[in-house]
């Protein structure tokens, strides 16, 4: 086993399913000899060549809608948009097209394309390139929305992603691009999508989160653990929709108690609808009232007000404390 | 250094064949074998009276709003007529006769208008695309599988239709600019009807035309007759040769005129005088090709009136048909159909959750 960067294992995954299915191409701004301007495609341009590796004319719309046409064709495209914040150029070709043409078809055709872009803060960037908006493409029925946490998951999950029937909604937390390795194996590896996982058993409080967030979770865990001496339960979403709502209530009866952190803005996020999703299904069980660590209801500020706006360590053992003094 | 004159883009050439009057231009006159021709007339009548049969029926209630064809039968089934059956036709929503020539019921089509899901799913041979509603966003699908036909090494062709609005929206453009920089085998159609809604061709483009678009990609281009239906199928004949033998794509428009409403929803006497309509009455594309394929000898008197019942006898069996379907579709669990290819728990959750209230429904109203 290697040890691997995400962008490593996220480019390990592209490579092998190329290998694997002539119906794998992809399609994207600056990801044919530059690689991608985080890398995540360096090198296949030279293994596979501009007819599977498609530098495209910088139009977001046409990247998607162009994906869309090609899946429908039978082709399993993965369109890389740059930066999640330029993606809304194409939110009408994802809302209105790639999530509804087997509903409108009656099932005769398919949208098996995958959407990766990078999202959220932590790289220093300039406007537009640390947003966190998953909530948009969760609350499109037809679309799947996959978030991975560490090199493995996302390799295996965008494996996964790749051979899904539906179009996935992959996004990358580009702060964990390269902030640390892990073992992945070159052997295949998937894993299902819509399953949560717990990445640190305990009795509780529950913690829910996913993608850039999951670190500073556990790091939080940790500090509960120390400070404490409180077993948090972290749980790693992993993919946001569909909703592993069961896996989540599984925790919350045991533990009575949840924090959900994200660092997309705080009303109507994910944590509002994870937070419903507990009250329909663990309600009898809740000690406290449930916590959100988000970010702000703001535009996410340029990146020296950044670390103040994303959800941190402190905040997310006090919004735990909370949970437990109630 | 200097100011130094750029070489300017080829010239567009305009086409017109079978002019309102009548008269034939016999050098440019396509050869149409008789069966195609007859073909192509019916088309053309099937769709205007499925258009007034469907506009009777939207009146009296007895299906939904839906936008009128009325005036471009030519533009449609002068271009659609070239697609083999392995090829794909990416409409927009006003190319009913097109989508009928391709295929697709008239049953399917009431039942689209009258609220059914069924109603937008095509006969399974059919390649082609689903009706799409949001102006100018089908174009690009239709780039996408232009592109994979070529990657797939196929000789299928593809055909985008859409309308002078869609010509405005960046989808449009950034359809033509891909289409020509990875040369996909695509026709585009542009059907001219010289409104969008109430806005008018001058307010959607200060462009002289909208073939003229295509030159900023380096794009072949033909502006035609839109109501000739002889023009729109030599233009397609170019077009589509061209997409087939791998020469990229083109740009055809076809000048038409939009005779009714938007959609049943809406009243031109607002925006538009009767005025400016009647010299199109005058260029309706039917009663053209009609006199030109009776003076050819190729549809006498009676055999086009044959053809004028035979029509309208499919179009009221169409009509009992999809009004006995209608019957027996409406359950409302089937709307979870097809959003995954499988439903995901919640989905599941909240279809068993309806089925409950129904089922409660039922039971209190006995």
């Amino acid at each position: 086993m290697a040890k691997m960067t995400m962008v490593e294992a996220i480019n390990l995954a592209l490579r092998q399913e190329m290998a694997r299915d002539e119906r794998v191409v992809l399609l994207g701004q600056d990801i044919g000899p530059d690689g991608g301007v985080f890398r995540v495609t360096d090198g296949l341009f030279a293994t596979y060549g501009e007819r599977r590796v498609v530098d495209t004319p910088l139009a977001e719309s046409a990247i998607v809608g162009m994906a869309i046409g090609m899946a429908i064709h039978g082709l399993r495209p993965v369109a890389e948009i740059q930066f999640s914040g330029f993606l809304y150029q194409a939110f009408h070709q994802l809302e209105n097209h790639a999530a509804r043409l087997r509903w409108r078809s009656r099932g005769r055709l398919s949208v098996p394309m995958v959407l990766r872009a990078p999202y959220g803060g932590g790289v220093r960037a300039l406007e537009h390139h640390s947003e966190s908006r998953e909530a948009y493409w969760a609350h499109t029925p037809g679309l799947k929305v996959v978030i991975p946490s560490g090199p493995r998951n996302a390799r295996a999950l965008l494996v996964s992603a790749l051979r899904d029937p539906d179009p996935v909604v992959f996004y990358e937390p580009k702060a964990l691009y390269r902030a640390f390795r892990e073992e992945v194996p070159e052997e295949e590896e998937t894993l299902p999508l819509g399953q949560a996982r717990v990445a640190r058993p305990g009795s509780g409080p529950t913690m829910i989160a996913y993608g850039a967030m999951l670190l500073p979770t556990l790091e939080a865990a940790e500090v509960l653990a120390r400070e404490d001496g409180v077993a948090a339960e972290v749980i790693d979403l992993r993919t946001i929709a569909p909703l592993d709502s069961e896996t989540l209530a599984a925790s919350v009866r045991k533990s009575g108690r949840a924090v959900i952190v994200h660092e997309a803005p705080l009303s109507f996020g994910p944590g509002a609808e994870i937070a419903a999703s507990l009250m329909e299904e663990a309600f009898h069980y809740l000690e406290a009232p449930i916590e959100r660590v988000a970010g702000f209801d703001l535009v996410i500020p340029y990146f020296s007000r950044e670390k103040s706006y994303l959800p941190g360590v402190d905040r997310i053992v006090a919004a735990a404390r909370r949970t437990l003094q109630f | 250094m200097g100011r130094t004159p750029l070489v300017p883009p080829e010239p567009i050439p305009h086409l017109s064949i079978l002019d309102e009057h009548g008269r034939v231009d016999r050098q440019l006159e396509p050869a149409i074998t008789d069966e195609v021709q007859r073909k192509m007339f019916r088309a053309m009548l099937l769709g205007r009276r499925f258009d007034e049969k469907m506009l009777e029926l939207q009146r009296t209630g007895r299906i939904g709003t839906f936008p009128p064809i009325k005036g471009q039968e030519a533009a449609q089934i002068g271009s659609v007529i070239h697609l083999e059956e392995r090829d794909w036709f990416v409409p927009s929503f006003r190319e009913t006769a097109a989508e009928i020539l391709r295929g697709r019921s008239m049953e399917s089509v009431l039942l689209y208008y009258n609220g059914y899901n069924e109603g937008a799913l095509l006969d399974a041979t059919q390649r082609d695309l689903p009706m799409s509603i949001p102006v100018a966003s089908q174009i690009l699908h239709a780039v996408g599988l232009g592109w994979a036909a070529s990657y797939r090494g196929s000789d299928e062709v593809v055909m985008a239709i859409f309308g002078d609005g869609a010509t405005s929206e960046g989808d449009f453009h950034e359809a033509l600019n891909c289409a020509a920089v990875f040369q996909t085998p695509v026709v585009f159609v542009c059907q001219n009807n010289h409104w969008a809604i109430s806005i008018p061709l001058a307010r959607q483009t200060r462009s002289r035309t909208i073939a003229e678009k295509a030159l900023a990609y380096n794009m072949p281009a033909l502006r035609v007759d839109g109501n000739d239906i002889l023009a729109v199928y030599a233009a397609t004949a170019e077009a589509v040769a061209r997409a087939r033998q791998g020469g990229g794509p083109t740009l055809i428009e076809c000048v038409t005129y939009r005779i009714m409403m938007h959609t049943t929803a809406d009243d031109p006497k607002k925006y538009r005088r009767d005025e400016e309509v009647e010299p199109w009455r005058q260029r309706d594309p039917l009663i053209r090709y009609g006199r030109y394929l009776a003076e050819k000898g190729v549809l006498g008197e009676e055999a086009a009136r044959q053809v004028e019942e035979e029509v309208r006898e499919e179009i009221r069996q169409a009509v009992e048909k999809a009004e006995n379907t209608m019957r027996s579709l409406g359950d409302p669990l089937d709307m979870f159909d097809h959003v995954y290819a499988e439903l995901p728990p919640r989905l599941r959750q909240q279809k068993e959750q309806l089925s409950r209230n129904l089922a409660a429904k039922e039971a209190r109203h006995g």
